[in-house]
C-alpha cells in the first residue's frame, strides 16, 4: 500500500492573515516575537559557539543509571507510569521535593506543594491565578528572560528594579511601592530570582533578603521566590532563601529539578499558601491536567538511589571550572571599559559594555565571527539593558568558552575603536582610550569605583545605591 | 519538472528564508513539481552538480543569497534560476551603489552620503560629519549599505546620536548609509516580469517604526493593498519604481521599496529578492492582482526559464 500523502499545511493568503488577525486575542499583541529570536536561529547553526542559552550539562549524567531506572520503573510500575496523576503531582515526588528543598534549610508542608511541568509552568499558574489586565507586577532589573513573556502575556503592568551586586535595590523597591500607592494601587506581587540570578548572576545579601522579607511582611506583599540555581554553589557562603526568612507566609516559592537533575524531564514546583495552591492547582487543571507521571516516576527511582547530592556537586564542580574559564577569559579578551559580575554559582555571567555599544547590533557582528549572546534588552521590558549581554559558562566545555569569549571580546574592541575614532578622530590612529563620560553613564561603576571591575565576592557592574 | 529550492545560508535573515522557501516548496509541490530542498551550506554546489535541476528557485534573503554569490554559483553550474542576474543582486543589494545609480538616471532617492568604515578609522572621516546637519538635516537615518532587513537601521534625532548609530550599522556592514530622513507614506511596489503589481502601503500601529520585528510579525503592522491613491500618485509611485526596477537591471521579479512624500516618490532600496513568507509584501501584491501564490511561483519559474532560454 502506498504511504498516505504527506500533510502539508494548507497555503496561507494574505486574506487569511486578516481574518485571523481579527481573531487574535488582545495579549497576543504583547506577546512579542522578537528580531532577537530570528537572529537567534543563527545561533543554532553547529559551527557557532553559542554562550547563548541556558542549557545545564547533561552529558555527564551517567547513561547506565538512567537505563536502570528507566527499566526498574518498565518492570515494575508500568500501567501506572504510564497512567494519568494526581494534578498536585505524587505524593513521593513531593518528598524528594522536601528533601531538595531541605538541603537549603527550608522545611515546607508537603500540602503547600504542587508538581509542575518546570518551573516556567509554575510562573505561568501563579500569573494565571494572580493577575488580571493591567495589575502591576515587580520584578527585577535585569530579571529572567522567560518571565517577561509571561507577565506580557497575563498583561501585567510590569515595574523592573534596579539590581546592584546585592541584588534587587530594596529602597528603590519601597519608593516603587509608594509611588503605586499614590495611585491607589497595589503590586501582585515581587518575583525575585535572589540567588545567582538569570541573568545578572548577582545574589541578594542577606541584609536585603531581611528587609525583603519585612516589607513584605508589614506590606502584606506577596514575593515570589523563583530558586533553580540555589544548590549550584560554587564559592561564598550560602544564603537562606526568602523562604526560609519568611516561613511561607508571604513567600510563594518556586523550584525546578531542571538544573540539579535535568531539563529534560520537565519537572518544577511551587510551594504556596493553601487558598494559592488551590487556585493554582484549578489553573493546573484547566493547563494540563497533571504533570507527566512517567518522569515524576524516574526522579523518585532517581532520588531513592540516594545520590542526588553527589551529582549536584558534580555539575557544581564542572560549572566552577567553566565559570573560572570564562572570568580569566574575559580578563584577558575584554576591553577596559568593560564590566562583569562574578557569579558564586549558577550559570551566568552578566556583562555591561560602554553605553554606545547595542548588543543586539553586537550579536549580528560576533554571528560572522561565529559566536553568540543573549542581548541584555531581552532581561527588560523596557529600553535598558541595550548596552549589556548574558553569558552562559555551564552549557561549552572550557575550551570552547575562552574562545567565545576571545571572539567576542575582539567585536567589542573593534566597535570601541571605532567609537574612539568618531568621537576623536585626531587620535583615530592609536585606539582611543574610553572617554570619562563613557564610563560615568548609567549602570557602570564610577572609574576608580570600587577598582573597577573586580570587587570580592559578587562582583558590582551596577552602580551602587548611595548609602547601602 | 525539477525545481530546487535554494533556502536559509548564513544570512542574518537565515529564518525568513526558511519560510519564503518553505512556502515555495508547498506551492511547487501542488503544481506537479519534482521539489528539491536545498539548504544553502557547504554541500550546495555538490548537490546542484549531483542532481542537475531544471531550474533552481532562489529563495535566499541577505548577504549570500540577495548579493549575487548564490547566483554567481548557480550561472557557473548552467542552471537556470529565478529572480534577478548577479549584476542586478550586486546593485540592488548595495545602496550606496543602487542609489548612484538611481540618481545618475534622474530618479529620485534621498540624499545620503555613504562611508566606509575605513574612513573612519583611517581617514579621519569623522571631520566630515558635522556637515551632516547642514547637508541632510535631522533626524537622519543610518543603515548598513547591504541588508535586506531593517537589522541595523538607526534613527539619528541629532549629531550626538551619530557615532553610536553609526557603531551599530557598522556591525552589520563595512560600508554605512547616512541617508535624509523623508516624511510620507511608505509603499511598496512589486514588479513581476518588469510589470508592475498593485501597490502595498504599510501602516503601523499607532507608535510604531516600522523595524524588523514590525515586518514579519502578523498584527504589527497592516497592510493595504492596493493602496488608497489618487491616480496621479499612483502613476507616479509606479513608474518611479519600475524604473528603478530597469535601472538596477532587475529581471524576473524584485521589489521597490519607496517614500511617497509631499513632493513624489522617493526611491529608498530594491530588494533584489523580496520575502516570500505569509507575511511578504510580494505575495499580498500578486493576489490583489488576482493571481494565487502558486500562480505567482509558476510564472517566476516560467521568466527564469524564458531568461535562459534567451
Amino acid at each position: 500500500m502506498a504511504d498516505p500523502p504527506h500533510r502539508r499545511r494548507a497555503h496561507v493568503r494574505s486574506s487569511d492573515l486578516e481574518r485571523y488577525a481579527g481573531l487574535f486575542a488582545q495579549r497576543t499583541q504583547v506577546m512579542r516575537s522578537s528580531a532577537m529570536r530570528d537572529l537567534m536561529a543563527v545561533t543554532a547553526r553547529p559551527d557557532v559557539i553559542s554562550l547563548a542559552g541556558g542549557l545545564p550539562d547533561t552529558s555527564t549524567f551517567p547513561p547506565q543509571t538512567f537505563a536502570a531506572q528507566m527499566t526498574r520503573i518498565a518492570q515494575e510500575s508500568a500501567a501506572e507510569a504510564l497512567q494519568y496523576g494526581p494534578t498536585e503531582g505524587f505524593r513521593e515526588t513531593v518528598d524528594c521535593i522536601v528533601e531538595v528543598m531541605g538541603a537549603e534549610g527550608m522545611l515546607p508542608d508537603p500540602e503547600d506543594v504542587i508538581v509542575t511541568t518546570g518551573g516556567q509552568q509554575a510562573i505561568d499558574l501563579l500569573c494565571k491565578t494572580l493577575i488580571d489586565p493591567g495589575d502591576a507586577v515587580i520584578c527585577e532589573a535585569p530579571t529572567y528572560p522567560g518571565a517577561i513573556p509571561v507577565f506580557c502575556s497575563y498583561q501585567a503592568d510590569t515595574i523592573q528594579i534596579e539590581c546592584d551586586g546585592d541584588g534587587m535595590r530594596i529602597e528603590e523597591l519601597e519608593a516603587a511601592l509608594e509611588r503605586l500607592d499614590g495611585e491607589g494601587r497595589r503590586p501582585k506581587f515581587v518575583y525575585s530570582v535572589p540567588t545567582f540570578q538569570n541573568p545578572a548572576g548577582v545574589t541578594m545579601s542577606l541584609e536585603r533578603r531581611r528587609r525583603l522579607v519585612e516589607l513584605a511582611r508589614s506590606r502584606e506583599l506577596i514575593l515570589v521566590e523563583d530558586n533553580p540555581y540555589g544548590l549550584l554553589r560554587f564559592g561564598g557562603e550560602s544564603m537562606p532563601p526568602l523562604y526560609q526568612l519568611d516561613g511561607g507566609d508571604f513567600v510563594i516559592y518556586i523550584g525546578t529539578f531542571s538544573k540539579i537533575l535535568s531539563p529534560g524531564i520537565r519537572l518544577g514546583w511551587a510551594v504556596a499558601p493553601p487558598p494559592v495552591m488551590e487556585k493554582v492547582v484549578l489553573g493546573k487543571q484547566a493547563s494540563d491536567l497533571c504533570t507527566s507521571t512517567l518522569t515524576q516516576y524516574f526522579v523518585r527511582e532517581y532520588f531513592a538511589a540516594g545520590r542526588w547530592r553527589e551529582y549536584v556537586s558534580s555539575v557544581s564542580e564542572i560549572y566552577r571550572e567553566r565559570r573560572d574559564a570564562m572570568l580569566e577569559a574575559l580578563e584577558q579578551h575584554f576591553p577596559p571599559q568593560a564590566t562583569w559580575t562574578e557569579p558564586q554559582g549558577g550559570l551566568f555571567v552578566w556583562a555591561t559594555l560602554p553605553e554606545y555599544i547595542d548588543t543586539g547590533d553586537l550579536l549580528a557582528k560576533a554571528l560572522r565571527k561565529d559566536v553568540a549572546f543573549v542581548p541584555g534588552q531581552s532581561a527588560y521590558v523596557d529600553d535598558r539593558g541595550r548596552n549589556s549581554m548574558r553569558l552562559n559558562f555551564s552549557a561549552g566545555g572550557e575550551d570552547e568558552i575562552r574562545e567565545g569569549i576571545r571572539r567576542i571580546g575582539r567585536v567589542i574592541a573593534e566597535q570601541v575603536e571605532l567609537y574612539g575614532a568618531l568621537t576623536n578622530p585626531a587620535a583615530s590612529s592609536a585606539p582611543a582610550p574610553a572617554k570619562e563620560s563613557d564610563m560615568d553613564s548609567p549602570g557602570l561603576p564610577r572609574p576608580g569605583a570600587a577598582g573597577s571591575k573586580r570587587v570580592g565576592g559578587d562582583v558590582l557592574p551596577f552602580r551602587k545605591a548611595e548609602g547601602e | 519538472m525539477k525545481v530546487a529550492v535554494l533556502k536559509g545560508g548564513r544570512s542574518l535573515e537565515r529564518s525568513v528564508s526558511l519560510r519564503s522557501g518553505a512556502r515555495v516548496e508547498d506551492a511547487l509541490e501542488r503544481l506537479g513539481h519534482e521539489v528539491l530542498p536545498l539548504e544553502a551550506d557547504g554541500a550546495l554546489v555538490r548537490r546542484l552538480a549531483e542532481e542537475r535541476p531544471d531550474v533552481a528557485f532562489v529563495a535566499m534573503h541577505g548577504l549570500g543569497g540577495e548579493d549575487g554569490t548564490a547566483q554567481e554559483l548557480l550561472e557557473i553550474l548552467g542552471v537556470p534560476f529565478t529572480g534577478p542576474s548577479v549584476a542586478a543582486c550586486v546593485r540592488c543589494i548595495d545602496k550606496s551603489l543602487s542609489k548612484h545609480d538611481l540618481r545618475a538616471a534622474g530618479i529620485p532617492t534621498p540624499d545620503w552620503f555613504a562611508f566606509n568604515e575605513t574612513a573612519f578609522r583611517e581617514l579621519g572621516a569623522a571631520d566630515a560629519l558635522g556637515g551632516l546637519e547642514e547637508r541632510l538635516g535631522f533626524p537622519l537615518v543610518v543603515k548598513p549599505s547591504r541588508g535586506g532587513s531593517a537589522l541595523g537601521v538607526k534613527f539619528a534625532k541629532s549629531q550626538s546620536d551619530v557615532p553610536a548609530a553609526l557603531v551599530s550599522a557598522f556591525s552589520y556592514d563595512d560600508r554605512v548609509v547616512l541617508e535624509r530622513f523623508v516624511d510620507g507614506r511608505e509603499l511598496a511596489v512589486s514588479v513581476l516580469g518588469g510589470e508592475p503589481l498593485p501597490i502595498v502601503e504599510a501602516i503601523l500601529r499607532a507608535g510604531d517604526s516600522y523595524d524588523f520585528e514590525a515586518r514579519y510579525e502578523i498584527g504589527r503592522t497592516s497592510f493595504i493593498c492596493p493602496a488608497q491613491l489618487g491616480d496621479a500618485e499612483a502613476t507616479a509611485v509606479t513608474e518611479a519604481a519600475v524604473a528603478a526596477y530597469d535601472t538596477l537591471g532587475c529581471s524576473g521579479f524584485s521589489r521597490v521599496d519607496l517614500i511617497l512624500a509631499d513632493d513624489g516618490p522617493q526611491i529608498l532600496e530594491v530588494n533584489a529578492i523580496p520575502g516570500l513568507t505569509d507575511t511578504s509584501l510580494l505575495p499580498q501584491a500578486a493576489e490583489a492582482a488576482g493571481m494565487s501564490f502558486e500562480r505567482l511561483v509558476e510564472r517566476i519559474v516560467d521568466l527564469a526559464l524564458m531568461a535562459a532560454a534567451r
